[in-house]
């Protein structure tokens, strides 16, 4: 590799400048408020953890995954995300002490881009998890949240989409009769390829009726009338199980008033195999994927040795800052020029607005050399300077 | 929701064919259409917004979101392996993605060299079948490559079969069929669901009565 110029930075990696810094910060102030009032509480975890253990667990993948080597030789990640940094943390002391524990954070997660190095390979999450507590009642409270979460930051409009994979499984299972063509199915739905799928179920040796029940399934979207839909395609049995579930957290969805921003969407598939029920992801217009997703992953907690189902959400800053528009004006900020004869005049001027809660840069104006540029930014400027002047005291 | 939806097309031949099939679903699309050279185009009568762009580039726009939905070539989403729904096989500008050289020749075993538009899929394409490649992008007149001894064999798009033969070439072998895909953007899909499933639903009989005929 040639050396990078001074100023380069290494593929996908952003700094922020101060008006979206601001920005970011008001957003983020707002959610984690809410966040806090529904009770969860916030951690932080290290950015470098082991390879074996959270690079394995994670549901990023593989090549993803930012890896490097500690001083001892060992395997080392940049973590892809919080969740399984935060299992470790629960499995290892929190949930020895309460069942069902709820956690959040506001973390960077580092994520190795593959194309396009605009975009970012670090970004920041804002999430939750609600750890020990399989109720349909806990899949309800933290999709309730998230819309919450979300209306605090001052997004408008927005849609979360509701898949179950649970239902999704059950049915390829009584079609397909194993897991490895269930598997094969999966993967057209995850790589969003209804084409392939389609061609795929064309090809199998089933039943008309069977393969007309796999093409239906394809057009399970929408609103609650989507869960009516699917109930035709099952005839009873674990899958029917799930979707009455799906039904049931549509009804809690409605008692927490959110119903509005909720559809259906029971093709989809986030991930080949991490989540377990319920999922979601949430969209919001002029932003081209989805700014949060989340879900049901109740073999996670195996992993660390717990037999504990959790869910949780996670919301992406970037994707929420641009689907939120224009950045926030600045806030203000006052300048105090002063030159050597005033300065403690100035100091005590400076001290008095801060007091009041005015942000005020105070200069020596001997440093400046344009003091007409150095001034065009401030809201207001205040000379001290020279001798003279009624407020010069010795 | 009623507001426009954007229809990313591509350039050149497939646009023709396209136009037809939404002209055939009783898409009312002015006649001036075909031969503007406007990069956008508004339908009003439709609610919607055209746009024309490189048919390499369609699956980026629509990846992207700024156009919600696209046409684009099979050939293309393979080579990009972006994010985006595919939804509807079109079935026109039907082609093959195939392997091909001068007549009784061999890849060379000291520097093995092959010559695409889509170096990802022969890159790909080689993997599997074990061989260790060089690929040499090229962005069009692949089939000077094995004749100027550039590389020994080319990956490229074969319709007829009509340039291979003009040019002394013969077939390899086949790796992919190629026909044009309706796609959308994952989040278009979501919010605008109901317009795209329209279109979906609306162009499905067309392009089945077409293949039945065929």
């Amino acid at each position: 590799m040639t050396k990078p110029f001074m100023f380069e930075k290494p593929l996908g990696m952003r700094d922020t400048l101060p008006l979206l810094y601001e920005t970011k910060t008001e957003i983020r102030n707002k959610m984690s408020n809410e966040i806090k009032l529904w009770g969860y509480q916030f951690i932080e975890t290290p950015a470098l953890e082991f390879y074996d253990t959270i690079g394995e667990a994670s549901a990023i993948l593989d090549r993803q995954l930012f890896k490097l080597l500690d001083q001892q030789g060992h395997s080392l990640v940049m973590r892809p995300d919080m969740t399984a940094p935060i299992a470790r943390v629960a499995a290892s002391k929190l949930l020895k002490q309460q069942i069902p524990i709820r956690l959040a954070y506001s973390e960077n997660v580092y994520r190795a881009q593959q194309r396009e190095g605009g975009k970012p390979a670090e970004f920041e999450q804002i999430g939750i998890e609600c750890i020990g507590n399989d109720s349909i009642s806990a899949d309800a409270e933290i999709i309730a949240l998230l819309v919450s979460v979300l209306q605090t930051a001052g997004l408008r409009e927005f849609k979360v989409s509701i898949g179950q994979v649970g239902f999704l499984q059950e049915l390829f299972l009584s079609i397909l009769g194993n897991e490895e063509r269930a598997a094969v199915l999966r993967k057209f739905l995850y790589e969003k390829n209804y084409v392939g799928y389609r061609e795929h179920v064309k090809s199998l040796p089933l039943s008309s009726i069977d393969k007309q029940r796999l093409i239906q399934f394809t057009t399970l979207r929408g609103g609650e009338e989507a869960i009516e839909k699917a109930m035709e395609l099952l005839e009873n049995g674990r899958g029917k199980e799930k979707l009455i579930e799906l039904k049931e957290l549509y009804v809690q969805l409605k008692e927490f008033g959110v119903e509005q921003y909720i559809s259906f969407d029971l093709t989809l598939v986030s991930h080949m195999s991490y989540y377990t029920g319920a999922l979601f992801e949430v969209y919001a217009g002029q932003v081209g994927s989805p700014i949060g997703n989340g879900g049901r992953y109740d073999s996670l907690y195996a992993k660390f040795g717990w037999n504990t189902p959790a869910t949780g959400f996670a919301i992406r800053m970037d994707g929420l800052t641009e689907a939120l528009g224009e950045p926030a004006k600045a806030e203000p900020i006052e300048c105090v020029l002063f030159s050597r004869e005033q300065k403690r005049e100035a100091l005590v001027f400076a001290k008095d607005k801060r007091a009041d809660g005015k942000r005020i840069v105070i200069q020596d104006i001997n440093a400046v050399q344009d003091v007409d540029a150095f001034t065009a930014t401030f809201s207001g400027v205040h000379f001290f300077i020279g001798k003279g002047g009624a407020s010069r005291d010795e | 929701m009623n507001s426009f939806l954007t229809i990313a097309m591509p350039k050149g031949r497939i646009f023709e064919e396209a136009l037809e099939l939404l002209r055939k679903a009783d898409f009312r699309l002015p006649p001036e259409f075909d031969d503007s050279r406007k990069l956008m185009l508004e339908v009003e009568q439709e609610n919607l917004r055209f746009m024309l762009a490189k048919p390499m580039d369609v699956v980026t726009y629509v990846e992207h979101g700024v156009a919600d939905i696209g046409i684009a070539g099979k050939d293309v989403m393979l080579e990009e392996d972006r994010d985006v729904y595919e939804l509807l096989d079109l079935k026109i500008s039907a082609c093959y993605l195939a392997v091909a050289g001068l007549p009784d020749t061999q890849l060379s075993d000291v520097a093995p060299k092959v010559a695409s538009k889509y170096p990802n899929v022969a890159s790909s394409y080689f993997r599997e079948q074990g061989e260790q490649v060089e690929i040499i992008k090229l962005n069009g007149s692949i089939e000077l490559a094995p004749l100027i001894g550039l590389a020994e064999r080319i990956v490229d798009i074969v319709s007829t079969g009509q340039t291979l033969k003009e040019n002394g070439l013969v077939e390899y072998g086949r790796i992919a069929e190629v026909t044009s895909r309706l796609i959308a953007n994952p989040v278009s899909y979501r919010l605008k669901e109901k317009r795209i499933t329209e279109i979906v639903e609306r162009l499905t009989p067309v392009i089945e009565s077409l293949a039945e005929n065929k």
